[in-house]
């Protein structure tokens, strides 16, 4: 007699996974990416290569040590490389690299029980760590590859800050001509992943729309001024944060409405560390600081059962 | 509450090979086996012992009970034994085994009903051992006694067949429109108050809402209404949400919002019976699956096993995996092939091995696509973390909380989960303890 499989419905699976998930969101991180190696040269390349490679390998040797279940193959510790590569500037060392990758996935991922449980996004971690231990090296100027005349100038971000130094027009914060860190100054690479992480329903729109949103109008109701407002979006690690970090999905709220409240939280931090902090960018500090309140912002915001009544007691 | 959206959306694959083909028809079974319980409710008492000479459209077993439902042997030739059968939900109901005579000898008593009124066609459906044909299988005579109660104004006819694979629904609407057409006129006149007759069927069979239109042009009570191909715009309160925006509180039924949802076979079904007396002994059943050779929809006689259906039907192409019930969505799986076709069993899904093997769960990433593809806007992912709770009375509280009872179990949450997680399992076995809880709460009380 033939053995047949019993098992409770449903018996048909999307084709969604994990992996397929992390595999887009590095096809959305590529754009900027190569924007990175085009802009920064052959150190950006180095850069990406030491955080992914160290990434991947921590999470492999972790899991061997700890005797847990191989993980790296949902490409996760991958993305979480590329991120914090793309999020430092070229004046880190090699060391500096590994010692962030490191940090990201043993402690901050896989310490709390691997992907799913860590409540703080590892990338942003990280690199804030990399921020406070070594200062400007991580997160302030670097030397763009394509002017010669930027060499180490200061963000512009730092520039509006101290009111020092050359800022870059417009034109040249949108396409990436300007000093950074390497993955966050072209910002139409960035913009370009978000779309595709949009089409791919890999995110909904409603937080990297609230965050730039929230720092948009918050900006221009202090500055009074456009042109100052649209600064405040293209510079600093805005638009890398609000489309890659804040979308993350272990450390943000699980409804619609949580993850608005999540990013309007982020811009409103953004711009208090920016503007009156001692920091010129505040982006990771706003994320970190909301992925700790995300407990208390998904009690907030559940969603309300269609046909549920309050139960009276 | 508002919502822009229509309930249910999650896109899943239709594969509907055998639509617009007309169905085979199976005249004979070896053996069949039927199940007292084919519904839900009571089940039926036998009326014949084992050595009787039944007939194809005898009464074997009679309804006990309000809620109940009879049964009649579907083959001619001798009753050869009462056993026990499990059904595939766990439960355990008596069944009557027929071995046929090969001759298919027609009852001599079939005569068509009389009905002059509303409670003589409710009397009538009774008869005819209509349950729910769209898988649930309530005694449709009992929903109709809601009609006697009045306070309802729409019928809503369910054409939507949202599980991938069926289309026995889709060969009602194609090839018995006309009894469709005659069974609307039955309710038209002997249930006056009802204002609207609306026939939802999912946008993917065109054709369907074409003949349904064209069968009913001129009759300003009866609306066609084309749904989204989403799934599960068949789920009783995806339906009528969707086509008359009123949504149905936790505990309610549909009546309690004015409303009936009447599959639409069982409707051609109860108007056969009304015009001819033929009592439900055959039902069209889609054979399909990824394990099937020739996908095709076979009208069996109901209590043949599943084996002969397959036999019948062209067999299998490749290994078998799995057996199922239904279709892939909401389907029961069957432990083996000498199982029996019921009332409720509008198709019979046959997967191969790769498409039968379980994914192994990984961990929740907190995607939040449960969330998204509930049409009720549930928290799946919130009851599966419940139940890891070692405290009872936190569990049950979170349950409470999230409304757990509002799940219809319709699978969305563990089709889109990308960890593969058992998120409706799950949901069911939290159904299970919260309804435990309750029982046990309320004996405290007394």
């Amino acid at each position: 007699m033939e053995k047949l499989i019993v098992s409770s419905s449903p018996h048909l699976h999307g084709k969604t996974t994990t992996a397929s998930i992390m595999r887009d969101v590095l096809i959305a991180l590529s754009p900027a990416a190569i924007s990175a190696v085009v802009l920064f040269g052959i150190k950006a390349l180095i850069i990406i290569s030491v955080c992914v490679a160290t990434s991947v390998l921590s999470e492999f040797i972790f899991n061997i040590i700890a005797k847990r279940k191989q993980t790296v193959g949902d490409l996760s510790a991958m993305v979480t490389g590329l991120l914090l590569a793309l999020s430092l500037s070229t004046r880190v060392s090699i060391w500096h690299c590994v010692v962030g990758s490191v940090f990201a996935i043993v402690v901050v991922k896989c310490l709390f029980g691997g992907i799913g449980c860590n409540f703080a996004n590892p990338a942003v971690t990280a690199r804030v760590l990399l921020l406070i231990a070594f200062g400007k090296v991580a997160g302030g100027a670097a030397t763009n590859f394509m002017s010669a005349e930027l060499v180490a100038s200061a963000t512009p971000l730092a520039v509006i800050k101290d009111g020092e130094g050359l800022l870059p027009s417009l034109t040249d914060m949108l396409i990436g001509n300007r000093g950074g860190a390497i993955g966050e100054v072209c910002a139409i690479a960035l913009i370009l992943g978000f779309v595709y992480l949009v089409v791919r329903r890999v995110i909904t729109w409603e937080t990297p729309v609230v965050f730039v949103a929230t720092v948009f109008v918050l900006s221009l109701i202090v500055k009074q001024d456009l042109t100052a407002a649209l600064y405040q979006v293209l510079g600093g690690g805005l638009l890398l944060g609000a489309i890659f970090m804040a979308t993350d999905y272990v450390t943000t709220p699980i409804t619609r409405s949580g993850k608005a409240v999540f990013a309007f939280g982020c811009g409103i931090i953004t711009v208090l560390i920016r503007f009156w902090g001692d920091y010129p960018e505040g982006v990771s500090f706003a994320i970190l600081f909301m992925n700790i309140l995300t407990p208390y912002i998904e009690r907030l915001c559940r969603n309300k059962p269609i046909g549920g009544v309050k139960n009276e007691k | 509450m508002f919502r822009f959206k229509s309930m249910g959306s999650t896109h899943i694959p239709h594969y509907k090979n055998t639509a617009g083909k007309p169905a085979v028809i199976m005249t004979d079974a070896k053996e069949v086996l039927l199940p007292l319980s084919q519904h839900i409710g009571a089940p039926a008492t036998p009326i014949v012992k084992v050595g009787d000479e039944v007939k194809v459209g005898q009464k074997i077993a009679e309804a006990n009970g309000f809620v109940s439902s009879p049964i009649y042997a579907s083959v001619s030739g001798k009753v050869s034994k009462i056993e026990d059968y499990l059904r595939p939900d766990g439960r355990t109901v008596a069944a009557i085994r027929i071995v046929s005579d090969g001759l298919m000898t027609r009852c001599e008593e079939i005569t068509p009903p009389s009905v002059s009124d509303l409670e003589e066609l409710i009397v009538a459906t009774r008869d005819s051992g209509l349950v729910g044909l769209g898988g649930a299988g309530f005694p449709l005579s009992v929903k109709l006694e809601a009609l006697k109660k009045g306070g309802i104004d729409k019928i809503i006819i369910n054409g939507a067949e949202c599980e991938p694979y069926i289309t026995c629904d889709t060969h009602a609407m194609l090839y018995e429109s006309e009894w469709i057409g005659k069974g609307i006129a039955l309710l038209e006149k002997f249930a006056p108050d009802i204002d609207q007759f609306i026939i939802g069927i999912e946008k993917n069979k065109p054709a369907c809402i074409k003949e349904m239109k064209h069968i009913f042009e001129g009759d300003k009570k009866v609306k066609v209404i084309s749904l989204p191909d989403t799934y599960p715009q068949g789920g009783e309160k995806v339906l009528i949400y969707n086509t008359t925006k009123r949504i149905i509180n936790e505990g309610k039924l549909p009546a309690d919002v004015g409303v009936l949802v009447i599959n639409v076979t069982s409707l051609a079904i109860l108007a056969k019976y009304a015009e001819l007396g033929e009592p439900l002994v055959t039902r069209c059943v889609t054979f399909d699956g990824s394990a099937v050779a020739e996908p095709k929809n076979i009208i069996a006689p109901i209590g043949c096993s599943i084996r002969e259906l397959v036999e019948f039907g062209g067999g299998l192409k490749c290994e078998v995996g799995k057996v199922l019930y239904g279709g892939p969505m909401m389907g029961t799986a069957a432990a083996s092939l000498d199982e029996p076709i019921v009332k409720t069993t509008g198709a019979i899904t046959i997967l191969d091995r790769k498409d039968s093997l379980l994914s192994e769960p990984t961990a929740c990433i907190h995607c939040g696509r449960c969330i998204r593809s509930c049409p009720l806007d549930l928290s799946p992912v919130a009851y599966s973390k419940a139940l890891e709770c070692e405290s009872q009375e936190e569990k049950i509280a979170i349950l409470e909380k999230n409304k757990i009872m509002l799940c219809m179990e319709c699978g969305c949450c563990s089709f889109v989960c990308p960890a593969s997680r058992p998120l409706v399992q799950n949901n069911r076995i939290a159904k299970a303890e919260y309804r435990e809880h309750q029982a046990a709460m309320a004996k405290l009380k007394k």
